[in-house]
């Protein structure tokens, strides 16, 4: 049955919708009537919180978007960084979480499909995706269902695809079992002079509709993803769309062909809201009027009415502004790749938005007005609380050999092989580093000795208990994964993902991470340049864990430079540098404290930025002098965690001094700005002496801790631990937790 | 020598198979698009992994009903030889070039990881610069790679030494029978395996293992 454009509105209608009454006054103010079914539906697909980003607007404007080295800041697909030679990278991350947890399969391969769509609309080849995801507690009887649809969801496209994951997280926590998140990234490579924009130029141009054919799926999921959800979800099922990587592929190959033959004036993909937005974003970018006949739109199920025309989510669509005298060009390069390719509109110079449906004018709104004017709210948020330090004297005791034990066989720091090998991460043939270490490294293709890191980080734990230090600790982490294999961090891309803005603490949590993620932002000099928010992640009144997801990239000089983090020989030092003298001190919202203890208590640890800058940069500085044999930043579980990662990914023990103090905060603390290194020079020798002497000129603490060597981790005064029972340990859980 | 690389839409390792052989011959290989009917001369023809055809209905089937695989069957059949690497062996099975099937690993899941090869017969075109029972390291990137025959096919296959590679100190990935890795016809001149040598060919892969493959097949002495 086709859906009447003349069906009354109603107020059940305009809630229905997601449209608050104000916001509907605000539509009737702005077109002097009633809108048809048509239009509300359309206003309804722009001014939800996802595409309009009308609580975090405000916010978002305070965050750093510039630097030498952008070609291109948020508001297009993806943000593009320069990286020297004609080459630039073209990079984004976005959530798909709503989705993903209705339907894990098709949620999570849509979400990477998406993305990588942001990235081949702006002319760039994918050459790296990376996936954060955060899973409910592992006991909750949902979470198994969702991890294994999750993951060969993301492995189903991205594999088919034929971009190698290169890197992502993977955590769980009970504040996600009624709201999972599924954090896509992907960038590409382009050439600066070959950058493909959604601004639409010229009067009178055709307006093309590219790819798949248009169907029932995904109709209102724009509006799905800016809702709560309640016990009704099961109902949502329908929202969600369905991938076909084949056809991506495709349509990858065919754009690339595409632009390369100088046919394309703008291009858009057909993300959230489908039609609609791509049309009036063409549009309104470029100060002209869409008018669009939905005769001419490829169909694949009969009587569509303009209603679900407009808010379909299929996938794999491009809306694009041609050349005219290029058309038969264009349409042959389609053709030869199975696609559809039809002319579906023009552009105009009357500023309007016009949909025609079987000889009747079904919407006639104002273009500009209907991005532009989108509500845009400063919503009232409170002073997040900040819990308290814990007392000197509260240093809980625990062994330490068993604690490293039970830390790295738990959920949270156990190996992600199981996810990993779902995934290829080496197609393509350029994966330097592939997931395991501290970054995924890709070498550029075309160029003898560059190539691009790629990390994605952030610890919600942390930003659950202070905001803004957590946000500031997303940015530095993602700073130090880069650094730590020789990378020069160059931009970085935001998920920011929230609960209830409506809520004054949630939008306390938001203001707060914004700002730690500014801060941090202009004082390592890492911009960002694309994102996603994602808002209302809760369920039944109960929030997520503030969870602003920080992806970033990275330029290596010379790949041959780059260390990986598994101890390289036997006999080698061990350099901590950027510590305190007692190694480690801070253990509030310490792993070793929440899975040794049960305890989450006490304030994070905070980043010191001008520390982290000149201890990152003098890492980095060591590495690219050729000294530097293995190299691994210190995170979650603090020190022991990091020496036995360096352990099990090469299979050499080390040996370590005992700290001067207590040995707990030393072995657990997580204390921000620490990297281990090992080195190729000898700690008796010249060139040792100089380097102790270039460390205190530059006030960065570096303490020698120990030898690489034998078959056994020894921590201190601790019992010994095999590297062998370290990576039996490491790499059960995650199979036995699945069953297979 | 020349080669020639075969392009079927929703195939993606042509780039790293096209790279692989233009550094290892020196000179990049020909292309085939779906719809040609005729391959030009070369000593070696290519069909690289990926998802033909989304490998909708069954893997490698849709893809072997192409014009360019009638093409490819025509030339092998003069003694042309032929390579298909994942994708490449199921279209190469599905086109009746090999007997057998390839059916969904055992874990029914994807795999992507490093594993260890034997080979199994190093007399043949595409394996003399390995030596005999040499243990070599390749990946696998595969969800339907779980090689099977029946009986008789399989003494037959075996009796020939017409088994090439297989999966070596218990690294089978797929469940593959007998460890069967990848296999060759009875003439010889065409070899399907699972396993990708294109992604191990040189230092920043991790190693060279893959090489002599293509050496082998290209006669360029190891």
């Amino acid at each position: 049955m086709t859906i009447s454009n003349t069906r009354p509105i109603t107020p059940e209608l305009i809630a229905a919708h997601g449209l608050k009454p104000d916001e509907y006054q605000r539509i009737l103010d702005l077109i002097g009537r009633e809108p048809t079914f048509t239009e509300l539906g359309i206003f309804s697909a722009m001014w939800n919180e996802h595409c309009s980003y009308k609580s975090s607007k405000k916010w978002l404007r305070t965050l750093p978007t510039k630097g030498d080295v952008v070609i291109q800041g948020p508001g297009e697909n993806a943000g593009v960084v320069d990286i020297g030679d004609g080459d630039c990278v073209v990079f984004k991350m976005e959530s798909h979480n709503h989705p993903s947890y209705i339907e894990p399969y098709q949620g999570a391969a849509t979400g990477v499909g998406g993305i990588l769509r942001d990235v081949f609309t702006m002319g760039a080849r994918p050459i790296a995706a990376m996936n954060a995801l955060r899973f409910g507690e592992p006991d909750h009887p949902k979470t198994r269902h969702l991890v294994a649809g999750v993951v060969s969801g993301v492995g189903g496209y991205g594999n088919s695809f034929g971009v190698p994951t290169v890197g992502g997280e993977v955590n769980f926590d009970a504040r996600y079992n009624g709201n999972i998140l599924v954090n896509a990234f992907a960038a590409g490579l382009a050439k600066t002079d070959g950058i493909f924009l959604s601004e639409a130029k010229g009067v009178g141009l055709p307006v093309v509709y590219l790819g798949a054919k248009t169907g029932r799926d995904g109709v209102g999921g724009a509006t799905m993803a800016s809702a709560e959800f309640d016990d009704s979800i099961e109902e949502k099922r329908p929202t969600v769309q369905v991938g076909d990587p084949f056809t991506e592929k495709c349509l990858l190959e065919a754009c690339l062909e595409l632009m390369a033959s100088g046919a394309v004036i703008a291009i858009q993909d057909m993300g959230a809201a489908g039609l609609t937005c791509s049309a009036v974003e063409m549009g309104a970018k470029g100060d002209l009027g869409i008018e669009l006949d939905l005769d001419r739109v490829p169909v694949r199920e009969e009587r569509m009415s303009a209603y679900e025309m407009m808010l379909s989510e299929s996938q794999e669509r491009m809306l694009m502004v041609l050349r005219p005298e290029k058309e038969r060009q264009a349409e042959a390069i389609f053709t030869k790749w199975g696609l559809d390719f039809a002319i579906v509109g023009k552009t105009t110079d009357d500023l309007r938005f016009r949909i025609l449906h079987q000889g009747e004018e079904v919407a006639n709104l104002p273009i500009k007005e209907l991005g532009d004017q989108a509500p845009e709210y400063d919503r009232p948020w409170v002073e997040p609380a900040k819990p308290a330090a814990l007392a000197e004297s509260d240093v809980p005791q625990a062994d330490i050999a068993d604690s490293l034990l039970t830390m790295l066989g738990g959920p949270d720091l156990s190996s992600r092989r199981w996810v990993w090998e779902q995934y290829d991460t080496m197609i393509q043939g350029n994966s330097l580093q592939r997931p395991g270490g501290d970054a995924g490294v890709v070498r550029v293709d075309g160029h003898d000795s560059k190539a691009l890191a790629f990390s994605s980080d952030v610890t919600p734990r942390y930003c659950e208990a202070d905001p803004y230090e957590g946000g500031k600790q997303a940015v530095a982490e993602c700073w130090r994964n880069l650094t730590a294999t020789g990378a020069l961090p160059l931009a970085a891309t935001d998920n920011l993902n929230f609960g209830n803005p409506e809520r004054p603490e949630i939008m306390g949590q938001f203001v707060h991470a914004i700002k730690g993620i500014g801060e941090a932002c202009r004082e390592l000099n890492f911009p960002i340049v694309s994102g996603n928010v994602s808002l209302y992640n809760e369920t039944n009144g109960q929030g997520i864990l503030p969870t602003p997801t920080i992806g970033g990239v990275g330029l290596l000089g010379d790949w041959r430079k780059m260390v990986r983090i598994g101890f390289a020989a036997e006999g080698e030092p061990i350099l901590l540098v950027g510590a305190a003298q007692n190694w480690g001190t801070h253990l509030g919202q310490s792993i070793y404290l929440r899975d040794v203890h049960g305890r989450t208590d006490g304030p994070p640890p905070p980043v010191d930025l001008a520390h982290e800058k000149r201890v990152g940069d003098h890492v980095r500085a060591l590495i690219a002098s050729g000294i530097v044999t293995a190299c691994h930043d210190l995170s979650d579980g603090g020190l022991a965690v990091g020496l036995a990662e360096m352990a099990m990914a090469s299979g050499i023990g080390a040996a370590i001094d005992t700290p001067s103090a207590d040995p707990i905060p030393a072995f657990f603390g997580e204390d921000q700005g620490r990297y281990l290194l090992t080195l190729s020079i000898r700690p008796d020798s010249a060139e040792w002496e100089a380097l102790r002497a270039e460390q205190q000129k530059l006030g960065v603490a570096a303490a020698l801790i120990g030898t690489t060597g034998g078959a056994e981790l020894k921590l201190g005064q601790a019992h010994a631990i095999s590297v062998e029972k370290l990576v039996t340990t490491h790499e059960s859980w995650f199979p036995r937790f699945m069953g297979t | 020598m020349k080669s020639a690389v075969v392009l079927l839409p929703g195939l993606n390792r042509d780039r790293d198979m096209i790279a692989a052989l233009t550094r290892i011959s020196g000179q990049p290989p020909v292309t085939v698009w779906e719809s040609d009917t005729a391959i030009p001369d070369v000593d070696l023809i290519v069909i690289p992994g990926g998802f033909s055809y989304g490998d909708y209905l069954r893997c490698g089937a849709i893809a072997a009903r192409m014009p360019a695989l009638r093409a490819v069957a025509e030339k092998a059949a003069q003694g042309v030889m032929v390579i298909g690497v994942c994708n490449g062996f199921q279209i190469l099975v599905e086109a009746g070039l090999l007997p057998g099937a390839l059916m969904r690993n055992t874990s029914l899941k994807f795999v992507c990881r490093e594993v260890k090869l034997e080979v199994a017969n190093a007399n043949t075109a595409f394996t003399r610069n390995y030596r005999p029972g040499q243990i070599i390291r390749c990946p696998v990137a595969h969800h339907d790679g779980n090689y099977f025959a029946d009986a008789e096919t399989l003494a037959r296959l075996e009796g020939n030494g017409q088994v090439v590679f297989r999966y070596a100190e218990g690294t089978n990935p797929n469940g593959s029978i007998n460890d069967i890795a990848g296999i060759v016809n009875d003439k010889g001149n065409v070899l399907g395996m699972m396993p990708h040598p294109e992604n191990l060919i040189e230092a920043a892969h991790g190693g060279t293992d893959g090489r002599a493959l293509f050496e082998s097949a290209l006669g360029i002495a190891a």
